[in-house]
Formats: C-alpha cells, structure tokens, sequence
C-alpha cells in the first residue's frame, strides 16, 4: 500500500517532468519512465498479466518513438505558453478530478476487486471467478476470459490491429514511394 | 536503403550482445505464448516479445539482416495466417459447439494445469501471438522505412547543393 503511494508520487513526478521538459527525448524516456513504474504498480496490485503487458508494450513504444525522434533536427520546443489554452486545460484538469472524487464514493476501497461487489443479481463476472477453471480447463484466469468467455472482445481487437497495418502498408508502400522520388528525379 | 551503407546497424557491443540474446528472446516469447493459459502472459505479450526480437535484430543489424530474417512478405502472410487461425477456432466452435468460439475440446481434470488442457486457447494463443509480433514488427519495418526514405532524400539535397558548389 505504502510503495504504491511511492510509485504514484514517483510517475506523477515523472509525468510533469515529461511534459515541462524542453528537450524531445528526455520527455520520452520520462514517459517511458512513468509506464514502467505504472507495470511495477501493477505487479504490486496482483495483476502480473497486465504488467507483462504494459512492460512489454511500453518498451516497444520507447523504442519506436525513440527511433522516430531521434536525428531529427526538431528536438527542442520553443515559445510562450498560449493563455487561453492553459486557462482550458486547467478547467478540464479540475472538472475531471471533481468528477473523479464523486466517482471514488461508490468504488470498493483501494485495492479490493469489483467484480463480486454486486451480488443480487450475481453479475456474470462473478461466475467467471468462480467457474472459470472447471470451465475452460485454462489455468490462467485472465487467459480464459479473454479467450473462452470474452473472445469475441478479442477477435475485435486482433481485427483493430489487422486493419492498422493494413492502413499501415497500404500508406507507406513502396510503390508509392518509388513514383513520388521518380517525379523528383523528373523535376531535376 | 541500399544507397546508406554507413547508417547500418548499431557498434560492435551492440552487435555481439544482440547475437548472443535474441535466440533467447525469441524463446522467451514463444514460451509467454505457449504457456499463455497456465502461466502470466499470453498471445498479446508473447507476440510482442517475439516482435521485440526482431526489432533488436533490425535495430542493431540494419534493416537488411533484419528483413533477411523475416521479409516483409513473409511477416504479412504469417501475420493473416495468425488471423485466419483465430477465425479458423472461431467457426470450430460454431460448427462442432454450436456457438461462435465455443471451447468443445474436453480435456478433463487429469489434464488440469499440463500444457494440454484448456481445449481450444492454447490454440487461439498461437494465433493471436502470431498475428501480434508479426504485425508489430511490419509497423516498425514501415515506419522505419519512411524515416530511412526521409533521411536519405535529404541527403541527396545535401550532395547535389555540394555537387552545384
């Protein structure tokens, strides 16, 4: 309990830095820096499915966006801040933080699961706690969730990912490329 | 790319650590896949793993080993075939249970918590871990493709204003 109020402090810190900082790259190892400690939280609160996860994810992330920013000449930001723009994110910040405390009231206390907080009737999560494994035979609750109760969730994800690198491709492909540098050539 | 032969790869460190572990990273994906119903992890986690191997690979070999060890074409069909086995349990279980993704496969309590049980998942998290790390590593080929196009037509600039002085 103590070492998540640790770790929260730690990745708020690191989230202000990230967005203060002048410099494009430490911003990014700041960010990355924060969903580290967020899958060390995560670990704490008895979710290694998740932390896997986000680890993994977040080194891939680190990496790509490291890749794409870096040996660009566009490293640092400069300017003055915008009035009107700071005056509408401070609003946004404290409508959500008040609509959050409301929120908290009803939550289970910090820590504790909802899913077997409504009882009358049982929600069918429950019934996937309590007969997952005579069910599906996964030991694994997480997996047979995903995969037995709520696969058809996942088949909308897998496709969510199939059409981003078909968009992906279908943008970047080399053919449009070649004809692009041919007319450059053409104009020379 | 072939115009770049100095930007290839990382330094020699690099290229040494990089030999000795992505075996052992390929493997530890493999295994978050296969051990994904028993153990923390699954299709997500392991297919991105699997994707970070190669994207190790790709960073500190240059894009050409890289590609030489998963081509492009090859990650996009392994990318669909992942697809195609997720479907494929998908309509096994409307056809042989009855319902879409229905798990028919009875493996029963002896087999509890061995690699073969849990009937049809183990098999849905081969497909998706398929889909997952080739498709991840396609996006990281591609994006970083662009960025090689950008660098080198940039470079071109630069030579040809020398050429003109």
């Amino acid at each position: 309990m103590d070492i998540l109020i640790v770790l929260m402090v730690l990745m708020i810190v690191g989230a202000i830095i990230a967005v203060e900082t002048t410099n494009l790259l430490s911003s990014i190892v700041c960010v990355g820096a924060v969903g580290f400690l967020l899958s060390i939280a995560f670990l704490f609160l008895g979710a290694p499915d998740i932390a896997i996860t986000q680890l993994v994810v977040e080194i891939l992330c680190l990496i790509i966006l490291i890749r794409a920013t870096i040996s660009r000449d566009l490293t640092a930001v400069s300017g003055d801040r915008e009035f009107f723009g700071l005056t509408v994110t401070l609003a946004t910040v404290l409508a959500v933080a008040a609509a959050g405390i409301l929120c908290m009231a009803d939550f289970p206390a910090f820590g504790q699961s909802v899913m077997d907080r409504i009882t009358d009737p049982p929600a069918a999560s429950s019934r996937y706690l309590a007969a997952g494994l005579e069910k599906t035979g996964a030991a694994n609750i997480v997996t047979s969730v995903l995969l037995d109760f709520r696969a058809y969730d996942t088949l909308g994800e897998a496709t969510v990912l199939f059409c981003s690198i078909l968009g992906a491709l279908a943008v970047l492909r080399r053919k449009a490329r070649r004809r692009e540098s041919e007319e450059t050539e053409g104009d020379e | 790319m072939s115009e770049l032969p100095a930007n290839e790869g990382m330094s020699l460190i690099v290229q040494t650590v990089t030999r000795w572990l992505k075996a052992f990273i390929l493997l530890f994906g493999v295994y978050i896949v296969i051990y994904g119903h028993l153990t923390p992890g699954g299709g997500f986690a392991g297919g991105v793993i699997v994707a970070c191997s190669f994207i190790l690979l790709t960073l500190a070999y240059g894009q050409r080993r890289g590609l030489k060890a998963v081509s492009r074409g090859v990650a996009g069909e392994m990318d669909s075939v992942g697809a195609l086995i997720f479907l494929a349990v998908a309509l096994a279980g409307m056809i042989a249970g009855g319902a879409f993704f229905a798990n028919f496969i009875e493996t029963g309590e002896a087999a509890r918590f061995t690699l073969p049980s849990a009937g049809l998942i183990p098999l849905s998290n081969i497909g998706i871990g398929l889909k997952v790390g080739m498709s991840l590593f396609l996006v990281f080929t591609v994006l970083s493709a662009m960025h090689v196009a950008v660098s080198g037509s940039r470079r071109r600039m630069i030579s040809r204003g020398e050429d003109d002085r």
